[in-house]
């Protein structure tokens, strides 16, 4: 499974939603994920991950998160 | 001169999860305290308590977003303010301006309290929930049903212990009736039956430990040897009387007295002379106008501790005169419900307006032994067809707080 495919089954998971509806220019707001939930979703994917994300201010699209996920797992 | 009155009720209670079922309930004495199964009570001196029974969140308009970011006591409080609402249709008919939400709790959140202290000890500082704080403070049911009605008038959660949402229901009157706000979504909510309260309650040697759920809320009963831990949500929709006539709303009964004293005593125990308390029922009488011709239905604090009952009949003495107590029709609905805590008191001022629009007055179950220390009519057993002309509910809280409602039927 991709990085992707594993954040987006999370992401499922978390807000009770089709896979169908996330894409990577998924936005987090269109989601209704907002500070409090993203928060609490990176602290979930630093666990599955095993890294730590340090600002999580920046991230507006599915596939930004993707990104950080993996240049920190490097 | 403004006047207010109750055009919607909502519950969720350990004897029915809606106002019917609730009101049939109580009527029908049934009783609503068992063995606690929301966790395993082996080793705990109390083990009885009345919890709420197949609730569903999703019957609420509750998504699985909603109930991961409310504790089950803010999910109590919606649900009943969802029933509430529907029932006034007041939801659109009034500007959000107008429209405010007194809705306290006694302790709050503390069943994610607990979870979060678990994984702080077990996880460190850095996995706590941001959620923890918004889910776990007592003013966030207020704070949910305001964003879910749009109410952005006076926003006022109340925490006084036992009395919270009688304060929450009378200060939501006098708002109304001074002109804050044309409607008020008003009420209280708890969800405690954990190891942690029922432990901390036992110690403070408040709880009842028999294993008999017919004779373990049993007030003003001489056997009487605690209270018995409930759960739950109450919730009236209080409007200005001119505004629900102008929408054509039902209106089930009139608010018309409140007080708030203080005992400024002791932190737990009542004073002996009852004094603060007789005064908070004498005001709230004389704020509705009581008189010698009013047949008067009192929905008791009766919380089935040795301590209470009997200074509560002190209080009433004290409060109405030795006459009008022993006239009045007195029960203890927690024979049923058990102790509610911070929803007690909205839920006790649910049942005062369905006894006055009904002409009903619901029994004080498992009474068995009489105390010659609560010698007033405790309507026993059964309930009695008999139409209140005046109804006071009264609620007695941890701090000393004392208050008491009075309600009458609607007249035009």
């Amino acid at each position: 499974m991709t990085t992707f495919e594993k954040i987006a089954n999370i992401l499922k998971d978390y807000i009770n939603c089709d896979l169908d509806d996330i894409k990577p220019e998924t936005t987090f707001e269109s989601l209704k994920i907002d500070s409090l939930d993203m928060v609490e979703i990176i602290m979930n994917l630093e666990e599955e991950f095993s890294v730590t994300v340090e600002d999580v201010s920046e991230i507006k699209t599915v596939g930004q998160l993707v990104e950080i996920i993996e240049e920190n797992r490097k | 001169m403004r006047r207010v009155v109750i055009t919607g009720v909502g519950v969720i209670s350990p004897v029915g999860n809606d106002v019917t079922t609730f009101w049939n309930s109580l009527c029908a004495g049934v009783c609503g305290i068992g063995r606690i199964t929301r966790f395993d009570p082996e080793g705990m001196k109390a083990t009885l308590a009345a919890q709420v029974k197949n609730f569903d969140p999703a019957l609420y308009g509750m998504d699985t977003r909603a109930v991961r970011r409310m504790d089950i006591f803010s999910q109590y409080a919606m649900a009943a303010a969802q029933q509430a609402v529907e029932n006034s249709g007041i939801y659109g008919q009034i500007e959000p301006e107008r429209l405010g939400v007194y809705v306290g709790s006694g302790i709050g959140g503390m069943t994610t309290f607990l979870s979060e202290t678990d994984k702080l000890r077990e996880k460190g500082p850095n996995r706590i929930s941001p959620l923890f704080i918004p889910m776990m403070i007592s003013n966030i049911a207020a704070g949910n049903i305001a964003i879910r009605y749009d109410a952005q008038g006076p926003c006022l959660p109340t925490v006084t212990a036992c009395a919270t949402s009688t304060h929450a229901v009378g200060e939501a009157y006098r708002a109304i009736l001074h002109g804050y706000a044309d409607a008020v979504i008003a009420g209280g909510a708890e969800a405690t039956i954990n190891p942690l309260a029922v432990g901390g309650f036992s110690s403070a040697q408040a709880l009842s430990t028999s294993q008999d759920p017919r004779r373990a809320s049993i007030p003003f009963d001489r056997e009487r040897a605690g209270f018995v831990m409930g759960e739950g949500a109450g919730i009236l929709v209080l409007e200005e009387y001119e505004h629900a006539v102008k929408r054509g709303a039902a209106v089930l009964a009139e608010v018309c007295g409140y007080s708030n004293t203080c005992d400024a005593y002791h932190i737990t125990a009542p004073r002996e002379d009852a004094k603060c308390a007789a005064r908070a029922i004498a005001e709230a009488a004389k704020e509705a106008g009581i008189t010698d011709r009013d047949a008067v239905y009192i929905n008791a604090h009766g919380t089935g501790t040795p301590l209470n009952d009997k200074s509560e009949t002190v209080a009433i003495k004290a409060g109405l005169g030795e006459k009008a107590a022993y006239a009045a029709m007195i029960s203890s609905t927690k024979s049923m419900t058990a102790h509610m805590l911070g929803a007690a008191g909205a839920v006790e001022a649910i049942v005062c307006a369905l006894a006055l629009r009904d002409g009903v007055i619901p029994p004080t179950i498992g009474y068995e032994q009489a105390d010659p220390d609560c010698d007033l009519d405790y309507v026993p057993n059964q309930a009695r067809q008999a139409q209140a002309t005046l109804a006071l509910s009264t609620s007695l809280g941890f701090g000393g707080h004392n208050g008491c409602l009075a309600f009458r039927p609607v007249k035009a």
